[in-house]
């Protein structure tokens, strides 16, 4: 009797399983975890082979804290509307949903926006791919961070257009809970990542 | 719209047949048939690279296939072996048996593990298709860069490894998170995670492994990936790079992966010895616990392949205790099975056979380990044939036993026939004295001085003897396997039918019809302990009453069960995968043509069933 009881339940309840947990968001914690190593394997590269260069330019003549201390803080604060923008879908406001999903995107967007500019005052500079170990490294480890945060943005981007055509709504919030969980995410790989790379002389 | 396609059980529901319900399954139980069968072939590619190899070795001074080809086949034997046919031939089990050993009617992501398979076979075809064009990759399945960066070897054939390997991982990792939620989340009511079948907890160990070590690889492939095509210097000794960057990063990846090899084929073992010894399995909450210091223990160690670059003493030594720490839990798990074995009522099966070879074959490469894990040892036999002795001992004599233990074991229950006995034992005796004929005599040729890797070597070495031998029995198990093959013919067409549980088994796909139905459960089952059908047919041996079976399925129950419609997606998304991948080799805009069909495909996926109706979402 209890099993059927709890087959019954099952049908009502299609993805929340032994751990009372919902399948998709514990995938995305599996995924997190295999992103931990990813990102832990390009940054103990960066380490391994920081202050290796055998020519110039060196991290410290060309990195513009300033600059990148503007950018980062633009993607952190972009969290905050990440977390303001499920709390809207769950609450089914999804005037301000649409509206901090999209903000949530753009800033994301402005922080992929600084890095082109860095990169390409970078080159300018003399430091490409190329040069030496501290642009393989420093370009490979901030690239395929920055990739990350503009798959964020195409996700946002979805959900946000998801919205705008009404089929986004607090039954839905699960989703944006889980790009939310990428999102994070990502913002803590690049404090890790600023920190390492910027700040750590 | 996916109404009509939902799947309605029921006595007059079929299966669906015919090669488009294939191609768009979403069935776990047909994707692990398509995992084995592909992974089977890939096994028979690699064998024939295997056979071709003994062959241009069986006489000193042979003139059969030259350096280039020879360095090609061993590396393709060693990729194919490990990454097509045992990881393939482990996810069959994974997909075919998890689900029906925890009590469930699928996995958490049906569309994600046919993705999962077909992103594998797109992988597997690039990687082969190298032999088609003549570039076949021949730097050794390690692929150590600076052999590997564009100086030494200019043309593609790195190319097709480096992006045929990246696409595998990518197979893995989707298969490993879809797994891991599976176990975790998907137990029938009553099954703690001590409940769990000991393989269920292998595979699940098996999954941690895979999606924490292979983004090591996939970061070695992308900066190997870097430099070849972009010029960066993460390979580049002369531009400060360290040489041993990719020696590091390849094993932190290789040797968890040797347990991804390893632990399914111990799982399988741990399921078979108490099924035929009638016994349950000794000590399994140890087995469990061996099997996880195992793979905890497997991330430590990665180094020991590498006492031969100079690491110095302190990190020789750290890494060597570390490996003789991991014969620990191993040597645990062989005692216990042998527990399990000790005053049983044995009954000798095919199966059964296979895991005895398995615990055999297993000891003997886990003691030729633990030499290798004395640097000073070591260092004598680093790059000898003594490692190629040892590293088949655990992965042939260890992974493929214990697989073949689990094709026997399952094979009716997957297929609906009995296997012919007397077929399968012949095959067993003919692949142990044929594997052991083959890879014994090479210990004693890597320790009087033969180097692996050789294509050919001069007749006055003492080598020619035990080369000769070797070779002999490398055709034995090409006929162990003939006979396989010719079982397996012969029982499809005019086999035993199986019943529901031919080998009065313990575990709870045998308390459904062999082959199972296409929901698996009318009524998932509570479990009341490990080995629940066991419980229910004989309670737990000291007295007590058996654990009550679940009730027969009603008709509304049936009614109520709704399985995930087929989905084309899955297969689209991988062939514009496959499609991007193989551009890097060919033009930049179908790199980009390519992309942007992926991208379409994956949305396409990820909103096919955006707000469902509830009933058409799984179960």
């Amino acid at each position: 009797m209890s099993s059927a009881h709890v087959a019954a339940h099952a049908v009502h309840d299609p993805n929340t399983g032994t751990t009372g947990l919902d399948n998709r968001k514990m995938g995305m914690w599996a995924f997190l975890g295999s992103e931990c190593m990813f990102f832990g394997t390009l940054i103990g590269t960066y380490l391994s082979y920081k202050g290796k260069s055998i020519s110039g330019p060196t991290p410290h003549e060309i990195l513009n804290i300033p600059l990148t201390s503007v950018s980062a803080f633009v993607l952190l604060m972009s969290s905050l509307l990440m977390v303001l923008a499920l709390a809207a879908v769950q609450r089914n406001d999804m005037t301000w949903g649409k509206i901090w999903l999209f903000l949530t995107a753009l800033l994301g967007a402005g922080f992929v926006g600084f890095q082109i500019y860095e990169f390409t005052h970078f080159v300018h500079l003399g430091l490409t791919l190329q040069t030496n170990l501290f642009g393989t490294t420093f370009f490979v480890l901030t690239g395929f961070h920055g990739a990350h945060v503009t798959g964020g943005v195409i996700w946002l981007l979805s959900l946000w257009v998801l919205a705008l055509r009404g089929k986004l709504g607090p039954q839905d919030s699960l989703k944006v809970e889980i790009c939310g969980l990428y999102w994070h995410f990502v913002d803590i790989v690049w404090i890790a990542i600023f920190t390492l790379v910027y700040l750590i002389p | 719209m996916a109404t009509h396609a939902a799947f309605m059980p029921g006595e007059a529901a079929a299966a669906p047949s015919g090669l488009w319900s294939w191609i768009t399954t979403v069935d776990h139980k047909r994707i692990g048939i398509l995992y084995g069968t592909s992974a089977f072939i890939f096994f028979l590619v690699g064998g024939i690279e295997a056979l071709i190899m003994r062959l241009q070795l069986a006489a000193p001074d042979n003139t059969l296939v030259g350096a280039q080809r020879f360095n090609e086949l061993f590396t393709m034997h060693g990729t194919t072996m490990v990454f097509l046919a045992i990881m393939p031939m482990s996810a069959a089990f994974f997909n075919y048996m998890i689900p029906l050993l925890i009590g469930a009617r699928d996995v958490a992501f049906p569309r994600l593990n046919a993705l999962s398979y077909w992103v594998f076979l797109a992988g597997a075809l690039l990687l082969n298709a190298s032999f088609v064009v003549g570039a076949a990759p021949d730097g050794g399945w390690f692929g150590y860069a600076t052999l590997t960066s564009k100086q030494f070897s200019p043309g593609q054939s790195i190319d097709f490894w480096v992006l045929g390997l990246q696409i595998l991982g990518l197979s893995s990792l989707m298969a490993g998170f879809n797994f891991i939620v599976t176990i975790v989340n998907m137990r029938a009511p009553g099954m703690t995670l001590m409940r769990m079948p000991v393989f269920v907890w292998m595979s699940l160990v098996v999954q941690f492994l895979v999606v924490l070590a292979f983004p090591a690889i996939t970061v070695a492939l992308i900066l190997l990936m870097f430099d070849r095509f972009f010029g960066t210097l993460f390979y580049a000794p002369a531009a400060g790079g360290d040489p041993l960057l990719w020696q590091h990063l390849f094993w932190i990846f290789g040797h968890p992966e040797v347990y991804i090899l390893i632990l399914p084929a111990m799982g399988i073992v741990s399921e078979v010895l108490p099924t035929f010894a009638r016994k349950p399995l000794f000590g399994a909450p140890v087995v469990i616990y061996s099997g996880i210091m195992i793979g905890f223990f497997g991330f430590g160690v990665w180094s020991h392949h590498m006492f031969a670059v100079g690491m110095g003493p302190v990190a020789d030594s750290a890494f060597s205790i570390a490996t003789m720490l991991i014969a620990i839990p191993t040597g645990v798990k062989i005692f216990n099975w042998i527990g399990t074995l000790w005053s049983g009522s044995i009954r000798f099966t095919a199966a059964l056979y296979f895991s005895l070879g398995f615990i055999a074959m297993f000891i003997m490469g886990g003691l030729s380990g633990v030499m290798h894990a004395s640097p000073p040892v070591d260092l004598q036999q680093t790059d000898t044939y003594f490692v190629v002795a040892h590293l088949h001992y655990v992965l042939f004599g260890g992974s493929i036993f214990g697989l073949f233990s689990g094709a026997y074991y399952w094979w009716p229950k997957i297929t609906g026939r009995m296997l012919d006995e007397r077929l399968g034992t012949l095959h067993f005796w003919l692949m142990l004295i044929g594997f052991n004929v083959t890879f014994f005599p090479m210990h004693y040729l890597g320790l009087i001085g033969m180097p692996r890797r050789i294509y050919t070597y001069a007749p006055d070495l003492g080598w020619n003897f035990w080369n000769l031998v070797s070779t002999v029995g490398a055709f034995l198990i090409a006929v162990s396997f003939l006979v396989f093959i010719a079982n397996v013919w012969k029982t499809m067409r005019a086999g035993a039918v199986a019943s529901p549980d031919p080998w009065d088994g313990r575990t709870l796909e045998w308390a459904i019809a062999s082959p199972p139905p296409v929901h698996n459960f009318g009524v998932i089952p509570t479990v009341h302990g490990r080995d629940e059908l066991w419980l229910q047919k004989h309670g737990d041996g000291h007295g007590g009453t058996p654990a009550p079976r679940p009730p027969a399925p009603t008709r509304q129950d049936l009614a109520s069960i709704h399985m995930p419609p087929p989905s084309y997606w899955p297969i689209l998304l991988a062939a514009s995968m496959l499609f991007m991948m193989s551009g890097a080799l060919i033009s930049i805009y179908q790199v980009v043509l390519g992309g942007l069909l992926t991208l379409y495909c994956m949305f396409r996926f990820a909103l096919e069933y955006h707000r469902p109706h509830p009933q058409e979402s799984l179960r």
